[in-house]
């Protein structure tokens, strides 16, 4: 990267850290907006008083929960299930929100036996579900195992009949379309968010990020100890984390990248030791958490019917969220000086920094709102799909790879509807292939892509040189 | 003092071990893409599981052990055509990302439900299932062999046969990549990785010997899978994203674009690791670190090394800095 001296103008520096202050408090802002509407939503951590006795974790107990509905969605109360194992040999009975929790002193396998006489009449367990079914116990957590009852009758001599439904695994009804195409727009945000970042990042540096996926881990780490190990309130706790993660990528733009580019190493060099962060990171997570996959948000997820359509209340926030951040990047890129100048440097940092923009600068604001904006999709992530663990974003990396690479590398509008199109087509698989392929097919798109159009949607034909 | 020992003989263990073996053959073959040719080839752990699934299934199915071999080799030779085709006209980066998704994706179908008739699904294949041919062509005997401080059964699984055949392997690939890389075909290769236009403007055609670069380490790749689960089992994760990893940070440890590289950096990495954790294990109060805890430092520390090493040496142990230019275009 050439960077040619260029005068300081102090006011310059100001206006940049005013602009991301600004961008700080905007997305802090929308949060405590979005929070305040659905403050019910994340405070349903005491139970209603009816509901089977609370468990609270502790070092030396730990739970395992549930929720029990009946076919038409209200809780189906007063389950009874066997749990048996460690020193335990007990019956748990579900509330009248449906819940049942037995605390446990002893890590290790239960068994857990649903009493299918106490299910009522018209409704029986799903035939796919297994009971009795084993679960991992383990001191300091919450684990949770699901019972599916479905619509049925229960002959006398005990044999059930499953009301005949769509086949829910492959076919395709309209309905399950809608959820799908619902869930790929969510997927299809919260991807756009961490992944506008990492083209940006390409885009100034020509860096491709290998750690950008560890950046959304940490961030969904960190909400995890901020609002559940600390016990924080969820927002503040988001807040935080993205805070942490903005300054992560400041610190390390000029702790590692800036010295590095100082240095001239090339392109390639620079990405293999962002390969080498990556690993580290991963490791470092699981030094502190193990494999286990942690909770943001303790409470059960309430969900929402939206015509035929069912989303979790934390889902709906989420991409509220996002689409607002989104639109606010794009506005900053668009309307703004600096927005304008990340673009230029973009396009060709040494015509830039010849324009009198500080290349320098520039690459430490992207940077740092790359690295928030990744932690705020991670944060956004744990809510979502109701937990976070050491390979969350390690997941999503290739998501986010072949989102900018389908965009057109180093664009950031390319990087938005990729996203939007990688999303929707990992969840749309879902509607004709089982679950391991969903992953599969976006990356087989990507191939498919670079055959015919190699420069991306928003690329243009000179940078695939 | 008695850790100490343990940690060193696991060390002498590793360094003989089959599982190195693979490691260095897998960084051969990755050394002729990434070290000669300059190709970013992030898949290599594809190519390997290419090879191994193509090689137990062949096996299971009935076919001679060569012909199951054979059948692994041609596996690999299409999965490098499949990648080559679209990416290799176009820059570093688009190859990297490409053979990186098509790694995933063979991880993910081999790993699916919907082939568990096949591949095993999630669990895999164990070994004993592909095993019996190659452990019938041993001439080793039975029994236990004790030579120096490592201590194996002449035959069965982990034992001599394995190590031996699998390092007779690497010094024959060691054999074959010197005398290609001095050979005419070998120094278009280095000039790819040096000026591509250049070649391009000597007349040679840069792509096709892009192509054969990648499918020669491809194959080598799928000769590091076979090798790698010989004596283990074949589970698709365990030659996921993190094995492509693990055999950069061997090839770039031992120095990229030389013949001895690989090898030196494959043993280094398990020694490091190991050396790391005992040490670790010795020294660090249970209380601060636990068993569990000392082996995710030590692949902490494993990632450490390859940013250094990137960044202060990265021509490797035994490379020749002048020659590494080592930016792809």
């Amino acid at each position: 990267m050439t960077t040619l001296t260029v005068p300081k103008r102090p006011e310059g520096r100001v206006r940049v850290w005013r602009l991301a202050a600004m961008i700080t408090m905007a997305i802090t802002a929308v949060l405590l907006l979005v929070g305040l509407g659905t403050t019910p939503a994340f405070a349903t951590t005491t139970p209603p008083p009816t509901a089977a006795a609370a468990c609270a974790t502790s070092d030396t107990t730990g739970c395992l929960q549930g929720t029990i509905k009946l076919p038409s969605g209200d809780p189906a109360v007063g389950i009874k299930l066997e749990i048996k194992g460690g020193d335990l040999d007990t019956v748990a009975t579900t509330g009248s929100d449906g819940k049942w929790s037995q605390a446990i002193t002893v890590a290790g396998p239960y068994t857990i036996n649903l009493d299918t006489s106490s299910i009522p009449d018209g409704a029986v367990l799903d035939s796919a579900a297994k009971n009795p079914a084993t679960v991992n116990g383990a001191l300091k957590k919450n684990v949770g195992f699901v019972f599916k009852i479905v619509g049925g009758t229960t002959a006398d001599d005990g044999t059930t009949t499953q009301t005949p439904t769509t086949d829910v695994s492959t076919g395709v009804s309209f309905e399950r379309f809608l959820q799908q195409l619902v869930s790929g727009i969510r997927l299809g945000l919260l991807l756009a968010l961490a992944a506008v970042g990492l083209s940006l990042i390409f885009g100034t540096t020509g860096l491709s990020n290998f750690a950008h996926g560890e950046q959304v881990t940490l961030g969904g780490l960190l909400a995890y100890l901020f609002a559940n190990v600390l016990g924080l309130n969820l927002i503040l706790a988001a807040v935080i984390s993205v805070a942490i993660c903005a300054a992560t990528g400041y610190f390390q733009d000029a702790a590692i990248w800036k010295p590095l580019r100082r240095r001239g190493l090339g392109t390639t060099q620079l990405m293999i030791v962002t390969i080498g962060l990556s690993i580290a990171l991963q490791y470092a997570f699981q030094y502190f958490l193990g494999a286990s996959t942690v909770r943001i948000d303790m409470a059960n997820p309430v969900t929402v019917q939206l015509g035929p359509v069912a989303l979790s209340q934390q889902s709906l926030v989420s991409m509220a969220i996002a689409i607002v951040v989104i639109a606010l990047v794009g506005f900053v890129l668009v309307k703004t000086r600096i927005g304008r100048a990340t673009r230029a440097v973009s396009d060709n940092p040494s015509l830039a920094a010849a324009s009198g923009i500080d290349v320098d600068r520039i690459i430490r604001l992207v940077w740092t709102s790359a690295t928030a904006l990744a932690g705020l999709s991670g944060v956004l992530l744990g809510l979502v799909l109701n937990g976070v663990n050491w390979q969350t974003g390690l997941q999503l990396l290739l998501l986010m790879f072949a989102a900018i690479t389908l965009g057109g590398l180093g664009t950031a509008f390319g990087a938005l509807a990729g996203a939007m199109i990688i999303g929707l087509v990992v969840e749309l698989t879902n509607l004709v292939l089982p679950g391991d392929f969903k992953y599969a097919t976006a990356l087989v798109i990507l191939i498919l892509v670079l055959l015919v159009r190699p420069q991306g949607i928003f690329g243009r034909r000179e940078r695939i040189g | 003092m008695d850790q100490f020992l343990t940690t060193l003989v696991a060390i002498l263990n590793s360094a003989i071990s089959p599982q190195t073996a693979a490691l260095a053959i897998a960084a051969i073959g990755l050394n002729i893409h990434f070290g000669y040719t300059g190709l970013l080839n992030f898949g290599q752990a594809g190519f390997m599981l290419i090879g191994a699934y193509a090689f137990a299934i062949s096996i299971i199915g009935g076919l001679p052990i060569i012909l199951a071999f054979l059948i692994a080799l041609v596996a690999a030779v299409l999965f490098a055509l499949i990648l080559g085709i679209p990416t290799l006209k176009l820059r570093g980066d688009y190859l990297a990302i490409v053979t990186l998704s098509a790694a995933e994706i063979v991880r993910m179908v081999g790993r699916s439900s919907l082939l568990t008739n096949i591949t095993g699904g999630s669990n895999g294949i164990t070994g004993n299932e592909y095993r019996g041919p190659f452990t019938d062509l041993s001439f080793f005997g039975d029994g236990r062999i004790d030579f120096g401080p490592w201590n194996y059964d002449a035959t069965g699984s982990n034992g001599w046969w394995f190590i031996a055949t699998a390092w007779f392997v690497v010094a024959l690939l060691c054999l074959f990549v010197w005398a290609i890389m001095r050979s005419p075909w070998g120094r278009v290769l280095r000039g790819i990785r040096e000026d591509e236009d250049a070649v391009r403007a000597l007349g040679k055609n840069v792509y096709s010997y892009k192509m054969q670069a990648l499918i020669l380490g491809g194959v080598i790749g799928a000769i590091a899978g076979i090798v790698y689960i010989l004596p283990a089992s074949l589970q698709a994760d365990s030659m996921g994203r993190s094995m492509t990893y693990f055999i950069f940070t061997a090839l770039l440890l031992g120095g990229a674009a030389t013949v001895f590289g690989p090898v030196l950096g494959a043993i280094v990495f398990f020694a490091l690791r190991l050396l790391v954790q005992g040490l670790a294990g010795q020294f660090v109060p249970g209380t601060i670190m636990n068993g569990q805890q000392t082996e995710q430092f030590a692949w902490i520390v494993i990632g450490i090394t390859l940013m250094l090493v990137v960044i202060f040496r990265p021509q490797g142990i035994l490379g020749n800095k002048k020659e590494l230019s080592f930016d792809v275009k």
